[in-house]
């Protein structure tokens, strides 16, 4: 299995690889929010109360980066649709490769996307801007939006592969998605200081905001099992979840 | 080497209930090169996929290179090559990954597989192309890289689905002279399907013929041909003088199904090159002229006929004038993502030209 898995990932790689102008594109979103939205943040957050503690630029960039991590894996069912219109998941399902390593090669590949557009989004945070973050503390967040990225990415192939249409797909994701964003933080955190009670409480319920928080808290060196524990947890649960619901339907007959 | 008892597949879909495959037996021995003949949503690719381990067969039971199908799908999908119908090619990705690729997920060493690679790409003429997309090949060499990709592990046992749908006429020869090849010099067993007539013909030892998901007909291209009683002739005369010749046909030994019309008759006769100069000379002893004759070897379409009281193509048509009726639908349902009912309509033409190479039309002054 991991052989196949090594096998898929390799030929998803070299694909990205042939075409970076994907990921650059991918990039540009959140750097366009670092450039015009960032410099906005930093008044607003030394002026306001209730903003988590760390300056803006070390509340903004991880929760740019999960951003992207949201954006880029949801939408990644989206080649796999292609995938089975050409016929290649077929013929992959044809040869004796496991079929958990047929998902599981996919989605390291879009975990190593992420990863990649998160590195250069950090370093330009650092050069350009005033982003002070210990190096552990941005490893353990690269670790997160891996993960993160792995999670969606496998809950974004089982959609396709149980859709299978390439119109009710996106829309789909957006309407799931958007909302699911609002309600992390991203932007603007939710805070008690900052949000009423019912947002507040809401935001608390997705699984997401703890994630986001966790990204957050690595950024500021803050290892305290109070601002990651829940975060860890949400995600580790979340992806074996989303894996083994991904798995589950690339073995099913008829994926 | 496959040996399939019954095999049976129904689809629900939005409360419908459609019997895509009724429970078919299906025999093919080793080396025998075997086509599955029928018109569009037959169940031809329904039985294909069940029998390629795509999809479990709702009942039945099926032996496929020697692994049984329910119990071992991973044995059965070591042993078989698959080349689908619409190819499974990525557009962006070189050949040389692809084979390299599909090599190694059958478990190949990376430098068996570029051996293999490279024994198969100049087999097949693709040399030279390692190193294209496969966006960028001709529908011709795209088609053989399918080949080449299912046979890349040396199976006992290949499936084709359609294997030259959506070919030019040209690509289809070459294609059908490398599927000889490949089997004469490999030795491997071949299923096919294929709605075309012409290519059972050509390439089959022996064919199955499917129609609404059972068997209705097996046998040899030319078992099947004889089942149609003997040559169809036609003879073309001058319109006051029908009836006439009409009664002349009428006492030649072993001729039956005669029809007329002004200036035309048709009727069948076990050896129509034998009947043909006893007939020119009645017509001369009667003072009569003939002004063309053609006699028509029996077409595997007239068998079809024959045995489903409609022509294939008639059945092609009704399929694409009236929608999807519900076996096409329940195969449509399988293989969504391979739109190849587009590709359909546009051959029929050049099928029609292929078709009459049977024909051997006399001309008679």
């Amino acid at each position: 299995m991991l052989r196949d898995t090594w096998l898929i990932f390799r030929r998803d790689a070299t694909l990205l690889s042939r075409n970076p102008a994907w990921l650059a594109i991918g990039v540009m979103q959140p750097v366009l929010y670092l450039v015009l939205f960032g410099p906005l943040m930093e008044r607003i957050v030394t002026s306001t109360p209730g903003f988590p503690p760390g300056s803006s630029w070390t509340i903004l960039t991880p929760a740019l980066i999960i951003q992207l991590a949201l954006f880029s894996a949801t939408t990644a069912g989206f080649s796999l649709l292609a995938d089975l219109r050409n016929g290649v998941v077929e013929r992959l399902r044809v040869t004796p490769a496991s079929r958990v390593a047929l998902l599981l090669g996919k989605v390291l590949t879009n975990g190593l996307t992420t990863v990649a557009q998160a590195v250069i989004i950090t370093m330009l945070a650092f050069l350009v801007f005033d982003l002070s973050a210990p190096i552990g503390g941005i490893l353990l967040t690269l670790v997160i939006v891996a993960m993160l990225s792995v999670t969606l990415a496998s809950a974004s192939y089982a959609v396709a592969l149980t859709l299978r249409n390439e119109e009710a797909f996106p829309a789909l994701v957006n309407s799931v998605m958007m909302p699911v964003l609002l309600l992390s933080g991203i932007l603007v955190p939710i805070t008690t200081g900052l949000a009423p009670d019912w947002l507040y409480a809401i935001s608390r319920v997705n699984p997401f905001t703890h994630i986001v928080d966790a990204g957050r808290a690595g950024f500021r060196g803050d290892f305290s099992v109070d601002a990651m524990l829940t975060g860890s947890i949400v995600l580790v649960v979340l992806m074996s979840l989303c894996v083994f619901w991904g798995a589950r339907t690339f073995r099913r007959e008829n994926a | 080497m496959i040996k399939a008892r019954g095999l049976q597949r129904r689809f629900t879909s939005r409360g419908r209930t459609v019997d895509a495959v009724k429970g078919v037996d299906i025999d093919v021995a080793e080396g025998e090169l075997v086509g599955f003949l029928g018109p569009n949503g037959a169940g031809k690719t329904t039985t294909l996929r069940m029998l390629t381990t795509l999809l479990t067969p709702t009942a039945g039971e099926a032996q496929v290179a020697g692994c049984d199908l329910r119990a071992d799908p991973v044995g059965v999908r070591g042993r078989i090559g698959y080349v689908a119908q619409g190819g499974g090619t990525g557009p962006e990705c070189k050949v040389s990954e692809e084979i390299e690729l599909q090599g190694r997920l059958y478990g190949l060493s990376k430098a068996d597989a570029i051996a293999r690679g490279k024994e198969l790409t100049e087999q097949l003429d693709l040399s030279g192309l390692d190193q294209r997309l496969t966006k960028t090949l001709s529908g011709g060499q795209r088609r053989r890289l399918d080949i080449a990709l299912g046979l890349i592990h040396s199976p006992k046992l290949v499936f084709f689905d359609e294997p030259t749908t959506g070919l030019d006429p040209q690509s289809r020869a070459n294609l059908w002279e490398h599927i000889r090849t490949l089997r004469s010099e490999q030795g491997v067993t071949m299923f096919l399907t294929t709605h075309y007539l012409e290519e059972a013909d050509a390439l089959c030892d022996r064919i199955l013929v499917i129609d609404g998901g059972e068997i209705v007909a097996e046998g040899t291209p030319d078992a099947l041909k004889a089942r149609v009683s003997g040559d169809g002739v036609v003879l073309g005369v001058d319109d006051d003088v029908t009836d006439r010749a009409a009664a002349i046909v009428g006492r030649v030994d072993g001729a039956h199904d005669l029809t007329t019309l002004p200036g035309e008759v048709r009727f069948r006769v076990p050896r129509g090159d034998t009947a043909l100069p006893a007939l020119l000379r009645a017509f001369d002893a009667e003072g009569l002229t003939m002004q063309s004759v053609q006699v028509q070897r029996p077409t595997l379409d007239d068998v079809f006929l024959t045995l489903t009281g409609r022509s294939l193509r008639d059945s092609e048509s009704t399929d694409g004038a009236t929608g999807p009726d519900g076996d096409t639908r329940s195969d449509d349902t399988t293989d969504s993502g391979h739109g190849n009912d587009d590709g359909h309509g546009g051959h029929n033409d050049d099928e029609k030209d292929d078709d009459e190479k049977d024909e051997v039309p006399t001309h008679v002054a």
